[in-house]
């Protein structure tokens, strides 16, 4: 993953330059005081992430979201909170840092921007949605799930049970029916009960399959497809 | 008053002394423009333009530990976008402060 860093000041660019570093598949491609600069840069070049301050004189880190198109994702930083609320209204945000940026914090948001980009170019290669949420109904309220948190999701009679990185719902409906709502290219049915994301496997044991605290078996029919989205040594 | 240090920095480098060497070297000569332009700003009433300084500083200001002094600061630049200068007085204290702490490393 690439990344640039905009903010007007030069400390917290060296801070998130130096953070930066210690993550081993981010490159940090340039990093711009101006959000100006910034704008053109981007236009000419593939950038998957963009660190970008708020509150900069001038042009301010909305302004810079409102001229770009087709933003990558992007992880605010800022001294101001009060951005917080705004800054969500941004598909494009996956996380909002507020200064000083501590790394393990730090380390938070990139594992966001990575869960969201993978499953974003993912998109890319097949998958029937552009949107990487889905929304189920759960006593008539409609509650949204971010898809690429989703691990498990398991039948249970005229129920499911989608279980998250952050919390597990029952709703009613049917296997097939997320399914058909969920990316091929994260998602596998493995067993006529089961449907796991294959990017959350720990290991695999003979005809199960460990995710998170799960063992989920595997049907004899599904295992060659399973080893085959495997990236196996 | 809390005291100006280090332990921000030291957390964030994780024993990279040529990384506190360079932000260390940083603040030394940026604070001191900035407060300049600070203090010039406000003389002459140009509150916006000395709310972004501050903006600036508190920035150095939470770098260097100084958990409420952030906060006063972030009040302070609140206050002078509404040409308010009652925490002048306390920012300034703050100011000083890291002054004399940046003669000392």
């Amino acid at each position: 993953m690439n990344c640039i860093i905009i903010d007007d000041e030069s400390a917290a660019r060296m801070i998130i330059r130096h953070l930066c570093a210690g993550v081993e598949d981010l490159i940090v491609l340039k990093e711009f005081s101006d959000a100006i600069q910034a704008v053109k840069y981007f236009n000419l070049n593939e950038v998957d992430l963009i660190f970008l301050d708020i509150h900069m004189p001038a042009f301010t880190g909305f302004d810079f979201l409102q001229t770009i198109s087709n933003p990558p994702k992007i992880i605010v930083t800022t001294s101001d909170k009060n951005f917080a609320i705004d800054a969500f209204e941004y598909d494009c945000i996956v996380d909002y840092l507020v200064k000083p940026i501590y790394e393990e914090r730090f380390l938070k948001a990139i594992n966001k921007a990575k869960n969201v980009t993978s499953f974003s170019s993912s998109t890319h290669d097949g998958a029937d949605t552009n949107d990487n949420h889905l929304y189920v109904n759960i006593d008539r309220r409609l509650i949204k799930i971010d898809i690429p948190s989703i691990y498990l999701v398991e039948a249970n009679g005229d129920y499911i049970n989608i279980k998250t990185e952050e919390k597990n719902y029952t709703v009613h409906s049917t296997l097939k029916k997320i399914e058909d709502k969920l990316p091929d290219v994260l998602f596998l049915k493995v067993h006529r009960s089961y449907i796991i994301n294959t990017k959350k496997i720990i290991d695999i044991e003979g005809n199960s399959v460990l995710i998170k605290k799960d063992v989920i078996p595997v049907s004899r029919s599904n295992r060659t497809e399973l080893m085959n989205r495997l990236n196996l040594l | 008053m809390e005291q100006p240090n280090l332990l921000y920095i030291k957390t964030l480098s994780k024993g990279d002394t040529s990384f506190e060497e360079k932000i260390i070297k940083l603040i030394k000569v940026e604070f001191p423009l900035e407060k300049e332009k600070y203090f010039d700003t406000l003389s002459n009433k140009k509150y916006l333009k000395a709310a972004e300084h501050v903006h600036k500083i508190s920035h150095k200001i939470s770098i260097l530990g100084l958990k409420s002094c952030y906060e006063l600061a972030g009040e302070h630049e609140s206050n002078l976008r509404e040409k308010n200068e009652d925490l002048k007085d306390s920012f300034e204290d703050i100011l000083l402060a890291i002054t004399n702490y940046m003669n000392t490393i």
